[in-house]
């Protein structure tokens, strides 16, 4: 999925702009193909009329899920099992098997041990090497994020922010839920701004940079809670890098937002819609009903490719129903 | 003070009707008697109704989540915390002694609320 036109062994005619105007044009429904290059995200076509390019060769290639709620059994999505192993369907049916998984929150929908220990075997059947959680408020709801780390303590620090290397990317997990005050946004809090602080010295800022995150790192609606209450100290810290991707879920729907070098984007649920910010006519964030046939079609699951050396990163969002 | 966590335990009308009889049939001496004085908190539409509530000491206050989605009644001085409220969990808590205590929800924190408990 890189970007022909930055690629010189790549076709000289490039169909992606036309692709792109006709995406743009009806984009609801169908997967689209984003390409960041210099932390300008371009739509480089839809794929309903086939399966997406293959990603070149030496990209990794990794997929992001969120938000599957497992517990959740309510009118909006009563089976929210069904919809993450169709999902998993989805995964194992890519042309490129995914280095690994990225699972951006609110895991479980009560933080119920059962709920942790269904979801964990679940994700268990996702045939990667690795799947990567981080904590949702619905994962933190009783103890903290004691009863999630019971399950998902990522490197058995007892912590639940961390960072890996791999295919030459600079990968960080952080918890975004907790740290509020009464009547604010959630925040990542001194002792996790420290830690990103140190852990980001000793990177190279042209590496790329993955930061997972539940909430949104940008304040998309305050009233509904949709930001982070001190993730301007974060963006100050990840502003020098070269290319930087933020990934979050908790609105399950797409967003994109970019800040100079640092693109961020929203996922889709695996469990129901919310309505879109602020929505007229609502007033809360609370699960949206829809017709039976219409809800695969806002649930879905994200494919992420980064080729070394390019600081492209392409992004296709995908429904469960196209 | 005494601390309580209830999934419906009890009716939600038999608090209101006991009121309702008091009010209307019964002098308020033999009402404090019969029980002790209790008043409901409905948590809708990512909010606390009423948000704001003034009560005499001794009363007991339940909190139902009429939402999908769960929240929780978590005091800011750590006096009261519910567990995580699923639709139509209630949780209650008896106001002993006089003061201001806020409260909110720890998975949405801008939802807030606050129980004055003053003699009357």
């Amino acid at each position: 999925m890189s970007a022909n036109d930055h690629d010189p062994s790549g076709p000289r005619h490039n169909p992606a702009r036309r692709q792109a105007l006709s995406c743009l044009a009806a984009w609801t429904g169908s997967a689209v193909v984003w390409t960041v290059a210099g932390g300008v995200p371009r739509a480089l076509g839809a794929t309903g009329e086939g399966p997406p390019a293959a990603a070149a060769k030496n990209a990794l290639t990794f997929v992001q899920i969120s938000d599957t709620h497992i517990g959740f059994h309510k009118e909006a999505n009563p089976d929210v099992v069904g919809s993450l192993r169709r999902a998993i369907a989805d995964i194992h049916g890519l042309p490129q098997t995914p280095a690994f998984v990225v699972h951006t929150g609110d895991v479980s929908h009560l933080s119920k041990p059962e709920e942790f220990a269904q979801a964990r075997d679940l994700l268990k059947e996702i045939r990667v090497d690795r799947v990567h959680t981080i904590p949702g408020e619905h994962d933190t709801i009783d103890e903290g994020v004691t009863g999630y780390l019971k399950f998902f303590d990522h490197d058995g620090k007892g912590k639940s922010w961390y960072s890996f290397d791999q295919g030459g990317v600079h990968f960080i997990g952080l918890n975004n839920v907790l740290n509020f005050k009464m009547g604010t946004l959630a925040a990542l809090g001194d002792e996790q701004i420290g830690w990103l602080k140190g852990d980001l010295a000793s990177v190279s800022h042209s590496m790329p940079i993955v930061v997972l995150g539940h909430i949104p790192l940008w304040t998309v609606w305050e009233p509904w809670g949709w930001g982070t209450a001190d993730s301007a100290q974060a963006m100050a810290l990840l502003r020098p890098f070269g290319s930087v991707t933020v990934l979050n879920g908790h609105i399950h729907q797409v967003l994109q937002k970019v800040e100079g070098n640092i693109a961020l984007h929203t996922a889709r649920s695996l469990a129901y819609p919310l309505p879109t910010p602020g929505q007229a006519g609502i007033g809360e964030p609370g699960p949206v009903k829809v017709p039976a046939g219409e809800l695969g079609k806002l649930l879905g699951t994200r494919q992420l490719s980064i080729v070394p050396g390019h600081h492209d990163l392409a992004l296709i969002d995908k429904p469960l129903d196209a | 003070m005494t601390r309580a966590f209830a999934r419906n335990t009890t009716h939600p009308l038999r608090a209101g009707l006991a009121l309702v009889f008091c009010a209307a049939f019964v002098t308020p001496a033999i009402c404090a008697a019969a029980a002790p004085p209790a008043t409901t908190v409905d948590i809708k539409k990512f909010a606390y109704a009423p948000k704001e509530i003034t009560v005499a000491p001794g009363t007991k206050i339940t909190w139902t989540n009429r939402d999908e989605t769960p929240h929780t009644v978590t005091s800011t001085d750590k006096s009261f915390a519910s567990k995580g409220l699923d639709t139509d969990d209630k949780f209650e808590h008896t106001f002993a002694s006089e003061g201001n205590f806020s409260y909110a929800c720890t998975l949405h924190p801008f939802m807030t609320g606050i129980v004055h408990v003053r003699k009357q």
